[in-house]
């Protein structure tokens, strides 16, 4: 682990006008970051269909109603239960996947290893158009169209090949001396890997499992078209069903909303202490 | 265009050159490798069945006149088969220089786009990296605030600036109390632009801002202070030390934010819709429409779109890649 978070340098004392300076501007882009999510969460608590063009009426008769229906009279716990289904699956699969290929591509130049970190890279470059139709035709052909399995496979291609890069730059500050250490109390490599080298890798590990996550639990154009029957939406999809050509219940939508983002920013709550030793890493070694 | 074709067998294929050589070496060779392989091949498998051979279909409908129609499919138990026919490189010639002449104006807008979002993107990242990594009372906090919209999910927070957005939203609230009047965000041709740019720069911003600060952590603290003893001036600090400390980082975030910001699917889908608002479609998402927006469903066109993203990047990410290490060895 090479990289040591340095402490900011004490250069003196900042004027009070910069120091100022400073805060506003943090405050300014902390506030535009945070104000979209805030107010989703503001509107979720209008009860009548048509809050969102009063907001001032909100605030006068907050109410929890939106949660409740979303909760009792729709399919939300279906669609999160496929949800989680499919994003603890890519999380899981990629994870694994992707570190195992970045610890082998970390740790030994065996040949094909240039060819495999440029086709990491170039899968990040394919538009969902190309590959939607074949990829239709293949799920369908093997059974796996309308499948969790399907789906997380098919999330599984885009996620791990960042993530097989950005774990193979954490590997990389991870001492070699390590596994020549494992190996000589008789460890195989496997065994290295498994019991020496993903526990050290945390940090890398959190980033990698938080992003598998997110791109599952946010997907939206494969989901749409993958999955066919009605018990197996995803919330992604599920959602829209609050939305039609004619009437588009806002309310529904924002509590639906909040209630996605929840188990997201829990698990970003998490894993946010790693977030910049993990990406760094990646990122440096690229 | 069948980059990832070869990948499939390279490993193979090469390990039997391996084999022909020295003993001596293949034995120690073998033994260090078998298990890289190992560990490489659950992800080889996922990347052949699921980019690589899809890649190779895909590209194959672009010489076809593949619609819904006529590509076979399932009906119940019934199989009808494919009928569509080859056409060459018709489908190229018509989409480059079609009658209805598409595809060149979401190009041109897809360039202005991935242009504009980046250079913003990274430079309001960078700047807040830079201001994150100084000595500040609720460091912590702001950086919790800042990075919050990358933990809530895309389709969620699209969702609350499409509320914002909307002709009575909140921020047509705001500019009309301020005087700039009523500004018709999600219809007007020009300011859906401005709308996709400022929220795609919205999402963007926190991974850019966290990778960037990783970088400058990384930098090590002594040459500020050796500048500083020279006497340089923040700003000199900055350009002579921040900067190039930052390139290995910055140049791997340029390059995937260029990536990223091309195939951006979701911002725009999600903001405007698929089948609306033609002016602010990129190709992604123009080719999705060709595919999706319409009956029957194009296969050729959209995936002829597809082929030509793939392409547009992969040249260009050659070219980065060669200029970034030439950068590299002059500074060497």
């Amino acid at each position: 682990m090479s990289i040591i978070p340095t402490k900011p340098r004490v250069r003196g004392r900042r004027s009070l006008l910069a120091s100022l300076g400073l805060h506003g501007v943090l405050a300014l882009a902390a506030f535009i970051a945070a104000f979209p999510v805030v107010w989703v969460v503001y509107i979720s608590l209008g009860a009548g269909e048509f809050d969102y063009q009063h907001p001032q009426r909100i605030a006068a008769h907050p109410s929890l109603s939106n949660y409740s229906h979303v909760l009792g009279q729709t399919d939300f716990l279906t669609w999160l239960g496929n949800s989680a289904i499919v994003a603890a699956g890519t999380m899981v699969i990629g994870v694994l996947v992707s570190a195992s290929a970045g610890y082998a591509v970390s740790r030994i130049r065996f040949l094909g290893r240039g060819t495999l970190m440029y086709t990491f890279l170039l899968t990040q470059m394919f538009p969902v158009a190309v590959l939607m139709v074949p990829l239709y035709k293949i799920l369908s052909e093997t059974g796996l169209l309308d499948s969790y399995l399907g789906l997380i496979l098919v999330y599984c291609t885009t996620a791990v090949p960042y993530c097989a890069w950005l774990l193979k730059g954490y590997f990389d500050t991870i001492p070699v001396d390590i596994d020549e250490a494992g190996r000589i109390d008789g460890l195989t490599p496997f065994g290295t890997f498994w019991r020496l080298i993903l526990p050290l890798a945390r940090p890398g590990l959190a980033v990698a499992a938080f992003y598998t996550f997110i791109t599952a639990w946010g997907e939206v154009a494969f989901a749409s078209f993958f999955l066919l029957s009605p018990n197996k939406l995803t919330l992604a999809i599920g959602m829209k069903q609050f939305i039609s050509q004619y009437n588009s219940q806002w309310n529904y939508l924002a509590a639906t909303g909040v209630l996605i983002a929840i188990p997201a920013a829990a698990l970003f709550y998490v894993v946010q202490k790693n977030l910049v030793t993990g990406l760094t890493a990646g990122g440096t070694k690229g | 265009m069948t980059v990832a074709a070869p990948v499939e067998t390279a490993p193979p294929r090469r390990a039997e050159e391996r084999r022909a050589g020295p003993l001596k070496r293949i034995r120690r060779s073998y033994d260090q490798f078998w298990y890289a392989w190992a560990m490489c091949a659950p992800v080889v498998v996922i990347l052949a069945l699921l980019v690589g051979y899809p890649l190779v279909l895909g590209v194959m409908y672009t010489f076809t006149d593949a619609t819904s129609l006529n590509v076979g499919h399932t009906i119940g138990v019934n199989h009808i088969p494919d009928t569509f026919s080859w056409v060459g490189l018709k489908t190229y010639l018509d989409i480059l220089s079609g009658p209805d002449n598409q595809f060149w104006p979401h190009f041109w807008w897809t360039i202005i786009w991935t242009v504009s979002c980046v250079t913003v993107t990274v430079s309001l990242g960078l700047g807040l990296a830079v201001l994150l990594n100084r000595q500040v009372r609720g460091r912590a906090f702001y950086r919790l605030l800042l990075v919050l919209p990358w933990a809530v999910p895309t389709f969620v927070t699209i969702f609350s600036w499409r509320l914002m957005l909307a002709d009575d939203g909140v921020l047509n609230s705001l500019t009309g109390a301020i005087g700039l009047g009523h500004i018709s965000w999600l219809s007007d041709p020009f300011w859906q632009k401005i709308a996709a740019i400022a929220v795609n720069t919205w999402v963007g911003v926190p991974f850019m801002m966290l990778s960037m600060l990783g970088g400058l952590q990384a930098i090590p603290a002594e040459l500020y202070e050796a500048a500083e003893m020279d006497g340089a001036s923040a700003w000199q600090r900055f350009r002579h030390v921040t900067l190039p400390g930052l390139r290995p980082v910055s140049s791997t975030l340029v390059l995937l934010g260029i990536i990223w910001t091309f195939n951006q699917f979701n911002v725009i889908f999600l903001l405007f819709g698929a089948n609306n608002s033609d002016s602010v479609q990129i190709l992604v998402t123009y080719s999705y429409k060709l595919f999706f927006g319409q009956t029957p469903m194009d296969y050729a066109r959209a995936a002829t779109v597809g082929v030509l993203c793939l392409s547009i990047l992969v040249v260009f990410t050659e070219f980065y890649r060669r200029w970034i290490r030439r950068m590299q060895g002059a500074q060497a």
